[in-house]
């Protein structure tokens, strides 16, 4: 990154990081190999950068809590249901979407690495990606919650899902009271990245504004 | 608030609208991975796989792995597993990079940078 130490020469071109080079000098092999399309790149770029994100799951939430059809295809299949709304894409192929109830919390991780179901929620916080995360989420899950603030009775099951390259989850949270004759766009709204991932509870209207 | 739920890392975009990329690079190299295993030159399960064996390795050699370093391991594994599959040389990614290093501090400032004599 630029950087301030300057004692050399004021008049080359900030020099990039070591990483960023190795970045470039890969691009531009592949490129030149015809093995990666620039044009390509950018647009997937675009895409994760600002068309993909938890909103989409949001949707698929909310639509969920509207039409019992729709959650019956959603739990059934998953990856097939999210597609009815437009979203498709890598990561989003094979998706299991988990249903918290009453009684059951669900709660999803990847131990190995971070696979995360992309279209829906759109590329990973930094606390997924990290190892305490992915450590404590399978050994400790009550703890983990605990610690993004949630609790929750000792009569409901908290299932923890290890996703895979193959298989990602979402979690179908449990509709908040007080929502009666919502439309789907006010239900979208209380819905949380954190509550599709498991490790947070969808927003009550009267906590809407806050984080 | 603990290591997990807490602040978030100095520099990285949080928050609900998800987080993106810190630095333009850790884009490019997403993308990379992306589009070779799209175009069929590795599975999304070799990817995923040369993933987590970077990851173990860097814990191994002391990287807390709280997710600021999460491109700096997918960059190792874009590296190797192109490697691997023979789609670039090792060699030509070194003197790759030393060549734009030099196109870079020979550039005067203000100028676009590119590659001279190409290695």
């Amino acid at each position: 990154m630029p950087g301030d130490d300057h004692l050399h020469n004021h008049d080359h071109s900030d020099v990039p990081s070591d990483l960023a080079l190795r970045v470039k000098a890969l691009e531009s092999l592949l490129v030149e190999k015809g093995l990666v399309d620039p044009e390509a790149l950018n647009v997937l770029i675009d895409t994760y950068e600002t068309k993909v994100g938890p909103r989409n799951g949001a949707k698929v939430v909310a639509r969920a809590w509207s039409d019992p059809a729709y959650k019956a295809r959603l739990l059934s299949k998953g990856g097939k249901a999210i597609a009815e709304l437009g979203f498709t894409g890598r990561q989003g192929e094979d998706m299991i979407v988990v249903e918290n109830t009453d009684t059951t919390h669900n709660m999803v991780v990847c131990t190995l690495c971070s696979c995360y179901p992309w279209p829906v929620l759109g590329l990973p916080p930094v606390w997924y990606k990290a190892a305490p995360y992915r450590s404590r989420a399978v050994r400790d899950p009550r703890g983990v919650l605990a610690d993004f603030g949630v609790t929750l009775p000792d009569s409901v099951e908290v299932r923890v899902w290890d996703s895979t390259a193959e298989l990602r989850y979402l979690v179908l949270p449990q509709r908040p009271p007080g929502t009666d004759g919502m439309s789907e766009n006010e239900l979208a709204a209380l819905v949380t990245r954190d509550s599709m991932i498991g490790t947070g509870l969808a927003k009550t209207p009267s906590t809407k504004g806050s984080t | 608030m603990s290591e997990l739920a807490a602040t978030p890392l100095p520099g990285q975009p949080a928050g609900d609208a998800g987080p993106v990329f810190r630095e333009p690079w850790e884009a490019q190299a997403f993308a990379l991975a992306v589009e070779l295993s799209q175009a069929g030159h590795f599975t999304w399960n070799e990817w995923a796989r040369a993933l987590s064996e970077e990851i173990k390795a860097a814990q191994t050699a002391g990287d807390p792995d709280l997710g600021d370093t999460y491109y700096h391991h997918w960059l190792a594994a874009l590296e190797r597993l192109v490697a691997e599959k023979g789609l670039v040389i090792p060699d030509d990614m070194r003197s790759r990079r030393d060549a734009w290093e030099r196109a870079y501090l020979d550039t005067p400032h203000g100028r676009p940078v590119e590659l001279k004599g190409k290695s």
